[in-house]
């Protein structure tokens, strides 16, 4: 690798950021072409990928060494202290070349490989089938079928090629929607509602300006709400706030005219553009990771980065789509400026509160694959995969993952997935391992030819579904069929465990869910032996004409005594693999903790003079 | 006195409404001495809805027409609704509810009367001889007391100083104490104006003093009144909730009471220190210190029954004066004098403790609850008087019925019990990072969120725990007379 010219450091300080007293681990630092590497004296590694790396920063210089802060996607943040400048200097030129790629085939997913063959990896990839879903779903039916219009992304680029539109809704009618929409994203279906016979269609802005009109784009989106027989309105989303829509229509784009378009009910829901969420969590990843924080700048800094207000508008705007298809069963239609970010956040979430089914592993995965992926989120541009422009990075797909954990801590029991999947999937839409969040859309990953040469994130999570299993869903609960968020501000929390994710002294010391999750299995499993061996005892009456059981065969039907519940509490669990999140620690340690600058006092000699009386005060006992 | 004079009305025909979740109730509504109750008419249930009067914080009435409506804003923080059929009845009514629910007199109050069926008076009111947190092995001990008499002569006092000396002395060889102040080093000081101080250094020598100002009085109760308003609001907007959230500094306080009975336990723990903890009293946040102390140290005092000790030494026999701090919850419009938060604020340090140690403590979100409750108003004599003395001149002790008897009962259990306990015996070290401290919303959000989703996933925990019980202890079914087949 022409970039690392030094693969060895040794004697380099690991500082953790929220400890007291600057306790620094001391070990070994490698630079491998992927990874980041410290080995501690403990023998513990922390493993960095490149791909993770969003910034690196090289400080004065100190007495003890030359300090470097390394700040990664996945919000860890180290801060190594390296003995020569020398040494630093060149592991800080190395990180800066490595984290940021030029070419797509420089990522790590073209040259990762998991040791499978080409049929297995191809198999990894038909494992989700989106137009599996579309039948899941109940289309193609009488409305609604399949449209072949963007066959060879002659219409849209950042489609897929399959998109499902009102069977009356002829090629010119989409052709001629598809030219009045930015980037030609007409409007298509996302999630269709089988019993209320609802759907929810997304778009991208209308290139309206002050005046303009399109007679195929008025038929479109009279089509989608003929093709609902259940309501003969429907509802027109704009995802943006009034104020930016309008500020579109000078650049000859906009929102619809409610009077244009015959029976649609048209409204903002004011959820802000890219540009302000980036800033948005800069501002509160900066706040939270201040040291000797006291709770007064915590919450104003929440308050003034504006994170959860924006992440509680995107909720609401969710809430609003479930409500229209379940209490009017409206069909809605959802676009913001390009359909990409702020669409895709509230048609995916919309359909988590609607559909179960996207609260499953699997449905979780195929949510993320059709609202995300294959509509064209621009996954390797906000992700800042490539070094390119730092204006296209935005944590839309982040803030999705939050609004989903937020609906899991209020409703606990109607995920079978836990917070450790959510944190999973957002480590690897940054890794670059695997290929799924690789490029912009769909064509470019066919061009890229990714299902060739990389692997799908997917099997491999469903390899350790178990890790990531709910021991408290309730799958058949009746009333977690459709969810009803309260998105009363007080709902909404800070995600400690996404953006303090690696700081392991903020955790709680002990996890009630690893515990919940073994026993869980535990039950299964000896309810499953309990079957067994009462059938065993069955065959066995059956067989023995007299009827009589030894003694022996009693004690050897009976199950081993699981003394789990002990023993697993005072155990580290790791609950992410490769790395050290969410663990579970029951001793914990005074100095993790920085109760207060009065703690230095006690390790302080005391004066001369008291020692001397407290040394007479001792004799005198 | 009779309480027939301070009821006017005896009985109306009212309508209850308890908040969003509940729905609403009628039926006569009745004063008695000691409770509100309504009773729905004859077809309907016939379950009665009882408010112990003493529970009322603030009462506000209107009248419209021939109704009238009384609010009533309750002790442990719900809001309730009354609309009453006549405006006579109720204004006589409010007068009664306001009259009755401030009564002065602890010997009249209800727990003096109240007599349940399966319980006998005079049990559990006995626990071991107080007697301070003392680690057997390492022999460091843990103290309290009020501030030393100075004054601005700069007394000494010889007594004082021997004993100080002699706690030393009868600890391990080589062991240090510190003094725990908890007022900050210009109010100890001007403390002595007032005849109180501060230990002075060269007086108490193998002795230090640390301050760690802890809030306390009225600012921690107007802290506490702020918080509430916040919580009372569905409407507001996140940028308001975050700032009155800051505002109102109910979190701080906490991280302070917290880190400060961190440092006195890892005093003892990692430096083999004998601490002293104290502020002016030694009756308010000595204890929160000293209490929490022993909860993060020793594993005995997270049982059960060690819980409900260490409550029982540490803040009643101890004297925090419960009847003057807990007379007006948050909801009181009067001035507030004496009271103050400070067992609430003692309590949401426990529960912040249990959710970062979620197996180590033997009882649950439920228990603090109900402690919450009943400090304010109960049935039960536990929480009556302001010392000891007072409980010997009422006879709590024998003519009412303590609380731990009343929770010990069996069908108690399963809502004051964490089913996850596994005895833990390690100190517990918290965080007191911001990031890790949150809103007690169990306590603080208690009436206006919907309970049920989190409920339901506490009800499929104890569901899981006991299924684990079960099939544990399940040997294979074979019943004897299967084998006499």
């Amino acid at each position: 690798m022409e970039h690392i010219r030094t693969t060895k450091v040794e004697q380099v300080k690991l500082l953790d950021r929220f400890s007291s007293s600057n306790k620094a681990l001391t070990g070994t630092l490698y630079l491998t072409a992927t990874h980041l590497l410290f080995i501690d004296f403990h023998q513990k590694e922390t493993w960095i990928l490149h791909h993770h790396i969003a910034s690196v920063e090289k400080l004065a210089l100190t007495t003890s060494g030359c300090p470097l802060v390394i700040q990664c996607k996945n919000f860890r943040t180290v801060h190594f202290i390296v003995p020569r400048e020398r040494d630093c200097h060149d592991i800080y030129n190395s990180l800066l070349q490595l984290s940021k790629q030029a070419k797509y085939e420089d990522l790590y997913a073209f040259s990762y490989n998991p040791k499978q063959n080409d049929s297995e990896r191809l198999r990894g990839w038909q494992l989700i089938d989106l137009a599996e879903e579309y039948q899941r779903m109940g289309v193609p039916n009488s409305n609604w079928q399949l449209s072949d219009a963007n066959r060879d992304y002659k219409i849209c680029e950042t489609y897929p090629k399959e998109l499902y539109v009102p069977r009356i809704a002829s090629k010119p009618i989409i052709v001629g929607s598809s030219k009045f929409r930015s980037k030609g994203r007409f409007p298509v279906l996302s999630y269709y509602h089988q019993s209320k016979e609802a759907a929810i269609c997304r778009c991208s802005q209308p290139l309206s300006g002050f005046s303009a009109r399109c007679l195929e784009d008025e038929h479109l989106l009279q089509a989608i709400s003929k093709a609902n027989p259940a309501n003969h309105y429907m509802y027109v989303v704009d995802t943006r706030p009034r104020l930016n829509a309008m500020a579109n229509r000078a650049a000859g784009k906009g929102y619809e005219n409610e009077d244009n378009y015959s029976n649609i009910r048209f409204q903002f829901v004011g959820i802000e553009n890219i540009h302000v969420m980036r800033s948005s969590l800069q501002r509160l990843l900066e706040v939270s990771g201040s040291r000797g924080l006291s709770v007064g700048d915590l919450y104003s800094g929440l308050q003034s980065s504006g994170w959860l207000r924006h992440v509680q508008a995107v909720l609401g705007a969710a809430v609003v789509l479930a409500k229209a298809v379940t209490t009017e069963s409206a069909s809605v239609l959802v676009h913001c400026s390009d359909g990409w970010d702020r669409t895709s956040q509230v048609c995916s979430l919309g359909s988590l509160l609607l559909d179960p089914y996207y609260r499953t592993v699997r449905g979780f995965m195929v949510l993320i694959e059709k609202d995300w992926i294959s509509f064209g989120h621009k996954f390797s541009e906000r992700c800042g995969h490539l070094d390119g422009d730092p204006k296209e990075v935005s944590p839309v797909f982040t803030q999705f993952l939050e609004c989903v954990w937020h609906l899991t801590e209020q409703f606990p029991q109607a995920f079978e997935f836990n917070e450790a999947f959510l944190l999973q999937i957002h480590e690897h839409i940054h890794s670059c391992q695997f290929g799924n969040f690789i490029g912009n859309c769909q064509k470019e990953r066919e061009e890229l030819k990714l299902k060739e040469k990389t692997y799908s994130l997917w099997p491999f999570l469903l390899e350790d579904r178990v890790k990531y299993l709910n021991p408290l869903y309730q799958p058949q609960a009746q009333e977690f069929a459709v969810l009803e968020p309260n998105t009363v501000s007080f709902n909404f929390k800070f995600w400690r465990n996404m953006y303090h994710q690696f700081d392991r002294t903020l955790h709680p010391r002990q996890s009630v869910f690893n515990i919940i999750a073994n026993m869980n299995e535990q039950n299964k499993q000896l309810e499953n032996d309990i079957k067994d061996l009462e059938s065993q005892i069955k065959q066995c009456k059956n067989k023995q004409a007299d009827g009589v059981l030894t003694k022996e065969l009693l004690n050897s039907v009976r199950p081993e005594s699981p003394t789990l519940k002990t023993s697993l509490c005072f155990k580290e669990q790791t609950l992410l693999p490769g790395n050290d999140a969410l663990r579970t620690i029951d001793s914990s340690n005074p100095a993790d903790n920085r109760y207060s600058e009065y703690a230095e006092e006690f390790s302080k000699p005391d004066p001369a003079v008291v020692s001397l009386e407290y040394g007479v005060a001792r004799m005198t006992c | 006195m009779e309480f027939s004079e301070l009821i006017r009305t005896g009985q109306a025909q009212a309508e209850l409404l308890r908040g969003p979740e509940a729905p609403p109730l009628r039926g006569t509504l009745c004063v008695t001495g000691h409770h509100l109750l309504l009773s729905p008419g004859p077809q309907a249930t016939p379950d009665l809805w009882l408010l112990l009067l003493r529970s009322v914080d603030s009462i506000e009435k209107r009248v419209a027409g021939d109704c009238g409506t009384i609010t009533l804003r309750c002790k442990d923080l719900r809001v309730l609704q009354l609309d009453i059929e006549g405006v006579e009845a109720t204004l006589n009514i409010a007068r009664s509810i306001e009259a009755l629910s401030s009564l002065e007199s602890v010997i009249t109050s209800f727990p003096f009367f109240y007599r349940p069926k399966g319980l006998r008076l005079g049990d559990a009111w006995h626990f071991h001889p107080p007697e301070r947190y003392y680690k057997r092995v390492a022999r460091e001990v843990l103290l309290r007391s009020s501030q030393p008499l100075i004054g601005p002569q700069k007394r000494r006092c010889a007594e004082d100083e021997a004993l100080l000396r002699a706690v030393l002395a009868g600890s391990r060889p080589g062991a240090r104490g510190f003094i725990v102040d908890t007022r900050s080093a210009q109010t100890a000081k001007q403390a002595r104006m007032t005849g109180g101080g501060t230990e002075a250094k060269a007086a108490y020598p193998g002795w230090k003093r640390l301050h760690r100002p802890l809030e306390r009085g009225r600012p921690l109760q107007e802290s506490f009144v702020h918080l509430v308003e916040a919580c009372g609001d569905l409407e507001q907007s996140m940028d308001h909730w975050l700032s009155r959230l800051a505002g109102c500094r109910w979190l701080a306080h906490v991280k302070e009471a917290l880190s400060t009975a961190c440092l006195a336990a890892q005093g003892m723990e990692r430096e083999g220190a004998c601490i002293l903890v104290h502020g002016a009293e030694g009756t308010d946040s000595t204890l929160v210190v000293t209490s929490l102390a022993q909860l993060i140290l020793d594993p005995s005092s997270r049982t059960m029954a060690g819980f409900q000790e260490l409550v029982e030494r540490e803040w009643i026999q101890a004297g925090h004066p419960f009847q003057l701090r807990c007379a007006h919850s948050a909801f009181s419009h009067a001035r507030p004098k004496h009271e103050a938060p400070t067992f609430l604020l003692f309590l949401d340090c426990v529960w912040q403790l249990g959710r970062q140690f979620p197996l180590s403590l033997e009882f649950g979100e439920g228990m603090l609850l109900a402690l919450f409750d009943h400090a304010y108003a109960s049935p039960f004599g536990t929480f009556l008087c302001n010392s000891e003395q007072e409980r010997c001149l009422c006879e709590v002790r024998t003519r009412t019925h303590s609380l731990w008897s009343g929770l010990n009962q069996l069908k108690e259990q399963r809502k004051l019990r964490n089913p996850l306990y596994v005895p833990n015996p390690l100190a517990l070290w918290p965080s007191v990072e911001p990031q890790s401290l949150r809103l007690w919303q169990g306590l603080f959000l208690r009436w206006t969120r919907p309970p049920e989703p989190s409920e339901a996933a506490w009800e499929k925990v104890w569901q899981i725990v006991t299924d684990q019980e079960k099939t544990e202890g399940s040997q294979p079914t074979v019943s004897a007379s299967e084998l006499q087949l």
